[in-house]
C-alpha cells in the first residue's frame, strides 16, 4: 500500500514536471522538447527552403552574437596589448642581436620565384588556384575545446566558397566549413576535425597535418617509415586535394616526445582580419 | 536621469538577471576555460544558471526562452540546431521534477541532483552527436568538464542566493 503511494507520488511528479505549465510560463516542457526534437531533424536537409532559412537565421544570430560580444572582445584585445608590451623589451633585443639582410632575402625570394614560373611552363603544369583574396573581419571568435573556429563578416553573397583557404598576411589559418548569405565559418587549423594535405620542405615529403585542439601546435601524420624531417623543416599547404590552395607556409616542425609536431605561425588567439582564397 | 528611473533600471536589471546572464552566455558562446596539465578545462556555466533558476525561481526564466538560448548557442557552437535546447529542456526537467518532490530545500541535496542531471545530459548529448551526427567529440574531455560544472555549483549557489535577496528587498522596498 505504501510503495503504491510512493509510486504514486513520482507519477504526479513527473507529469507535473513535464505537463504543466509554471505561472507565467507559455509552453509545458513536453511540447518543447517535441519541438526541439523537430528542429533537429531539419538538420538532415542540406539544400533547399530549409537550409535557405537555416543561413538567413545563421546571420541574424551571428551579427547580434558580433554587437553583444563586443565589451567582451575589448577586455580581451587590451589584455593581448598588455602582454604584448610586457614582452616587448625581450622581443627588441632579440632582433637586435640577429643578423638580418632583408633586401638580400628579398632578392633571392624573387630569383626563386621566377626560376619556378619558368620550370612550371617548362613541364606545361597549370595553376588551378585563383591569386585572388578577400579581406575579410573576424567578427565572432568561439573557441571552447570541441571547437575553435572564427565567424568572418562574408558570405555566399561575396563569392566565398566551401573549402577554401584562409590566411593571415601570408600564413594559413583554416579553411571555410560554413557559408552564409553574409557570414561563414573558418575552422581553424588547430581544431580537432581539422586534417589538412601538406609537404614539409626543405624534404619535399607529403604529410597530413592533423589539429589537436591545442592553439598553439598540431600533428603531422600520414608519414613515411623512413622519416627525413628535421626540426625547424617548414612545412606548407601541398594543394593535393584541389581546393586549398598550395604552398602557404602553416608552421616550422617540433620534436616533442619523438613526437613531430608543427609549430603554427600564426596566432589564433589574436587574429583580426583575414585573407579569404577567392 | 532622475535618481527613481535610475533605481527602476537598477530594478529590472536585478529583476531579469537570470535572462540577462542566460542569452549573454549563449551569443558570445562564453566559457571559462584554462590550461592545465596540457589539458583545456571548462565550466558550462549555462547548466548552472538553468538548473539554479528553474528549481529556485520558475517564474525568471520561461522555457520558451530556454529553448530559444538552446537554438542560439547550437549556431553559434556549430551544433546541430536543436541539441542543446532538448539538453537544456531536459535540464529544465529534472530541476522541476526535484522542485515538486522537495519539502525542506537543501544545498547538498541539490548539488547531488544536479550532478546526476549533468550525467545524463552530458550523456544524452554525447550519444546525439556521436551515433546520430558522428560529430566528433572527446568523451573524456565532456565528461570532465561536466564534473568541472558540477564543482563550481555551489559558489554560484550562493551568488544567485544573494541576487534573490537583493531582488527581494528590491520588491518590498517598491
Amino acid at each position: 500500500m505504501a510503495s503504491d503511494t510512493g509510486r504514486d507520488d513520482f507519477v504526479i511528479a513527473i507529469r507535473s514536471a513535464f505537463l504543466k505549465k509554471g505561472t507565467r510560463q507559455k509552453f509545458s516542457l513536453f511540447t518543447l522538447l517535441i519541438i526541439s526534437i523537430l528542429v533537429l531533424s531539419l538538420e538532415y536537409f542540406k539544400t533547399g527552403p530549409v537550409d535557405k532559412f537555416r543561413s538567413i537565421t545563421k546571420d541574424i544570430i551571428f551579427k547580434a552574437s558580433f554587437f553583444i560580444s563586443e565589451p567582451f572582445v575589448y577586455l580581451k584585445k587590451n589584455y593581448y596589448n598588455f602582454k604584448d608590451h610586457l614582452q616587448m623589451y625581450d622581443e627588441y633585443t632579440e632582433l637586435k642581436n640577429k643578423e638580418y639582410s632583408i633586401d638580400a632575402l628579398i632578392n633571392e625570394n624573387k630569383f626563386y620565384k621566377s626560376e619556378n614560373e619558368r620550370l612550371k611552363k617548362l613541364i606545361d603544369e597549370k595553376n588551378i588556384y585563383s591569386k585572388e583574396y578577400l579581406f575579410s573581419k573576424i567578427l565572432l571568435d568561439q573557441q571552447s575545446p570541441y571547437l575553435k573556429s572564427v565567424i568572418i563578416n562574408k558570405g555566399f553573397n561575396h563569392g566565398i566558397k566551401l573549402g577554401v583557404a584562409v590566411k593571415e598576411k601570408s600564413y594559413f589559418v583554416g579553411k571555410i566549413i560554413n557559408v552564409n548569405f553574409l557570414t561563414s565559418r573558418v575552422l581553424l587549423a588547430s581544431d580537432l576535425n581539422s586534417k589538412i594535405p601538406v609537404i614539409i620542405e626543405p624534404t619535399g615529403t607529403n604529410a597530413i597535418l592533423s589539429g589537436q585542439g591545442h592553439n598553439n601546435f598540431a600533428e603531422l601524420e600520414f608519414l613515411p617509415k623512413l622519416k627525413k624531417i628535421k626540426e625547424g623543416n617548414i612545412v606548407y599547404t601541398s594543394g593535393v586535394d584541389g581546393i586549398i590552395s598550395e604552398a602557404i607556409p602553416i608552421g616550422k616542425v617540433l620534436k616533442k616526445n619523438e613526437n613531430l609536431l608543427v609549430e603554427f605561425f600564426v596566432d589564433f588567439n589574436q587574429l583580426k582580419y583575414v585573407k579569404v582564397n577567392k | 536621469m532622475t535618481k527613481s528611473n535610475i533605481r527602476k533600471v537598477y530594478h529590472n536589471i536585478i529583476h531579469t538577471f537570470p535572462l540577462i546572464l542566460l542569452f549573454v552566455l549563449a551569443f558570445t558562446g562564453f566559457d571559462l576555460s584554462f590550461f592545465l596539465f596540457g589539458n583545456n578545462y571548462y565550466f558550462n556555466f549555462i547548466y548552472a544558471v538553468i538548473f539554479y533558476w528553474v528549481l529556485k525561481k520558475p517564474d525568471r526564466l520561461g522555457y520558451g526562452l530556454i529553448f530559444l538560448a538552446g537554438i542560439i548557442n547550437d549556431v553559434v557552437q556549430n551544433f546541430p540546431i536543436g541539441i542543446s535546447s532538448i539538453n537544456y529542456l531536459l535540464l529544465c526537467s529534472i530541476a522541476a521534477f526535484l522542485r515538486t518532490r522537495t519539502l525542506m530545500p537543501n544545498l547538498l541535496y541539490d548539488w547531488i541532483f544536479y550532478l546526476i542531471a549533468i550525467l545524463i545530459i552530458s550523456s544524452v548529448n554525447y550519444i546525439t552527436l556521436t551515433l546520430i551526427f558522428e560529430y566528433p567529440i572527446k568523451y573524456g574531455t565532456l565528461m570532465f568538464s561536466a564534473f568541472i560544472t558540477f564543482l563550481i555549483y555551489p559558489i554560484l549557489s550562493k551568488l544567485f542566493d544573494r541576487i534573490i535577496l537583493i531582488d527581494l528587498r528590491e520588491d518590498s522596498a517598491k
